[in-house]
């Protein structure tokens, strides 16, 4: 829906539509670095610890765990389908790594339990999903609450603690000078992701199946399968996301990362990728993500409570959502 | 009589008779009728929430700020009270409606003026409205203490050997089987069965939509005013992540989340199941920490027997005539 259709240009049969200037200047990512580097602005001036290397080093910690999820849940979406349940796997993925903590495993063996239980867990919804064939959402309302019902079975009010040092680095460890270890993950599975999307053959079908998933399938485009896998890769990326949460906090609770669900999807949708599938990009998730860590980063350096930081991650999604149908409506041109 | 069988509603009846049968084995008073009515009356909540969830679901769209939009409206009726403890109860019902109505309201609006998916609309009002509880109360808490006698009393009323809070629930879902067989009723079925087709047959989607926000605005606004008097505590954390039960108790129900298919039993019955669950726990020895899980995978066993069910009615030729 941001992207100009070009008719005149459609005579050849092209790759890609040709994109003009005007359109590049017009696209959601543009407006997305817009909105990013206003805020980047109204921060560095409303606080002075704001530009600092190590607290724009910080500033990176409040997104990258959640980003990670999004790179894999835009795609999913992109497909057509949702995972509500993310957060609920990062708390069992984490339990169970705790789990294993307690019986004397060490931390090769932690990272592999988080991120092999993410991809279990991740498998489940895709079974689910494209091998009963249920519908996604409510699918993963229920997963959500069995995995989570799961980690509070195991650890009911209690707590794991005691990671070893070596744990540690994964979410507290620095690549070089300020840059962190989850800051450099981050931005290569987004290259990773951006490349399948936008790339691949399998990023190509992920659109069509998005698009028209009856379409795709008669021109032998193996929808379930690439839908398990999504759903597989999702998973996985939780189960990243819980090593390093679980690293950086150093315990685990059945409680750990509530709401991470909502916070991951607001980040896609407000990259632009159509919730109902078929668009997006990802160099729009990741200035999303940029965009939600500037914000709460921002409002936290102002003493802002949590809680009312999530009212303006609200009204940015409603807003910048619907500012585009707004602006169109008021240029006169057919909405959608 | 061979209709009743293939009705999801008697499946989901006798699954509720067996729990509770299986429960009594362990435990001999939970089929005591007294016990049976405070079950009910501990589900009442769930009953209108869900019901007004339902109107939303069955118009294809879905309202994640309902227990937002309870917290906000329960927050605002309760400080309003410890302010001001001679506005009558009746009037603090009045408002808590006229409160959810424009919180549900303006997530209709959204939907239907802007063309936003419901989804991402009620994502961010689910953030907005617990936020702006927070803003409105300053962080502090509505005590018991706080609260007129009459607030707290009004629902623990009893009428014919049930509280006042359950006749609620009653009256609710008496309005919601009448609203079925009214026009609108029939429109809101419509627009989720088929809104190409709807559109031909002179019925206002968007605008359906947006009744449909207002109707479960008003349950989460009625909700709210309860929750609080039965609770007796205000908080921003009042009814957190309360949202996904609303949800689930309409898909236990037999609601498809794919609109246009559910019924008023169904979504009663769907959330006196998990109601039932909730308080037979305890009572059968299980550790609370069980209570998740086991929802969970009612959900998912719910949505497994819906589909089946779905495909066998057969709505093919619906979905063909969607596709083109």
């Amino acid at each position: 829906m941001s992207e100009a259709v070009n008719t005149t240009a459609s005579r050849r049969m092209p790759d890609r539509l040709d994109r003009p200037v005007v359109a590049a200047i017009l696209s959601w990512e543009a407006l997305l670095i817009a909105v990013a580097l206003a805020i980047f602005v109204a921060n560095s001036l409303a606080s002075p610890y704001f530009l600092d290397a190590w607290a724009l080093s910080d500033l990176t910690f409040s997104f990258t765990e959640k980003g990670l999820i999004a790179l894999a849940m835009a795609l999913l979406i992109i497909s057509g389908e949702i995972d509500l349940s993310v957060a609920a796997i990062i708390a069992l993925a984490s339990t169970l790594m705790g789990l294993a903590l307690q019986s004397g495993v060490g931390t090769p063996g932690l990272v592999l339990i988080g991120i092999g239980a993410g991809l279990a867990c991740g498998a489940f919804n895709g079974f689910l999903v494209t091998g009963l064939g249920l519908p996604s959402i409510v699918v993963t309302i229920g997963t959500m609450s069995l995995f989570r019902g799961i980690a509070f079975i195991i650890l009911g009010d209690r707590a794991y603690t005691g990671y070893p040092s070596g744990f540690a680095f994964f979410g507290q460890g620095y690549v070089w000078w300020v840059v962190s270890f989850e800051l450099v993950l981050f931005l290569a599975a987004a290259l990773v992701y951006g490349f399948l999307l936008h790339r691949t053959t399998f990023g190509r079908r992920i659109f069509a199946i998005g698009n028209n998933p009856v379409a795709a399938q008669y021109s032998g485009v193996r929808v379930g399968r690439i839908k398990f896998i999504l759903f597989c890769l999702t998973g996985l990326m939780a189960g990243i996301a819980a090593v390093l949460i679980t690293s950086r906090l150093g315990s685990t609770r059945p409680s750990i990362a509530q709401g991470y669900e909502l916070e991951v999807i607001t980040m896609v949708v407000l990259g632009g990728v159509a919730i109902l599938g078929g668009a997006g990009s990802i160099p729009g998730v990741v200035l999303a993500a940029l965009i939600m860590g500037l914000v709460t980063f921002g409002l936290g350096l102002l003493n802002v409570p949590g809680i009312v930081m999530s009212i303006f991650i609200g009204l940015l999604l409603i807003v910048v959502i619907a500012l585009p149908i707004v602006w169109r409506r008021i240029a006169g041109k057919p909405a959608g | 009589m061979r209709g009743l069988f293939e009705r999801r509603e008697t499946w989901l009846a006798a699954a509720i008779v067996a729990l509770v049968a299986l429960v009594s084995t362990r435990f001999a008073g939970f089929a005591h009728p007294s016990n049976l009515v405070l079950v009910f009356n501990d589900t009442s909540l769930l009953i209108i929430l869900a019901l007004g969830q339902m109107a939303v679901i069955l118009t294809r769209s879905i309202d994640l700020s309902m227990a937002s939009n309870l917290c906000f409206t329960g927050m605002a009726v309760a400080m309003l009270n410890a302010a001001a403890p001679e506005v009558p109860v009746p009037l603090l019902i009045l408002l808590a409606l006229a409160i959810g109505l424009a919180l549900g309201a303006l997530n209709g609006l959204l939907v239907w003026k802007l063309g936003i998916p419901a989804i991402v609309v009620t994502l961010g009002t689910l953030t907005i409205y617990r936020g702006a509880t927070f803003v409105l109360s300053g962080g502090a808490w509505v005590n018991a203490d706080q609260m007129s006698p009459a607030f707290i009393g009004f629902q623990r009323a009893q009428i014919l050997g049930l509280p006042v809070l359950s006749w609620t629930a009653v009256l609710v879902v008496a309005l919601f089987l009448l609203m079925t067989r009214t026009a609108l009723g029939r429109s809101i079925y419509a627009v989720g069965v088929n809104p190409t087709a709807s559109v031909y047959a002179g019925i206002d989607v968007g605008r359906t939509k947006f009744i449909a926000f207002c109707i479960s605005g008003l349950a989460a606004g009625l909700a709210g005013y309860l929750w609080i008097s039965r609770y007796v505590i205000a908080s921003v954390e009042v009814a957190n992540g309360f949202e996904l039960n609303i949800i689930a108790a309409c898909v236990i129900g037999g609601i498809s989340i794919a609109g246009g298919i559910g019924s008023v039993a169904g979504a009663v019955l769907g959330a006196l199941f998990l109601g039932i669950i909730a308080s037979a726990l305890p009572v059968a020895g299980i550790s609370p920490f069980w209570q998740m899980a086991i929802s969970g995978g009612a959900i998912i066993l719910a949505v497994l027997l819906n589909a089946r069910g779905e495909r066998r009615r057969g709505r093919i030729i619906l979905k063909k005539a969607e596709a083109t």
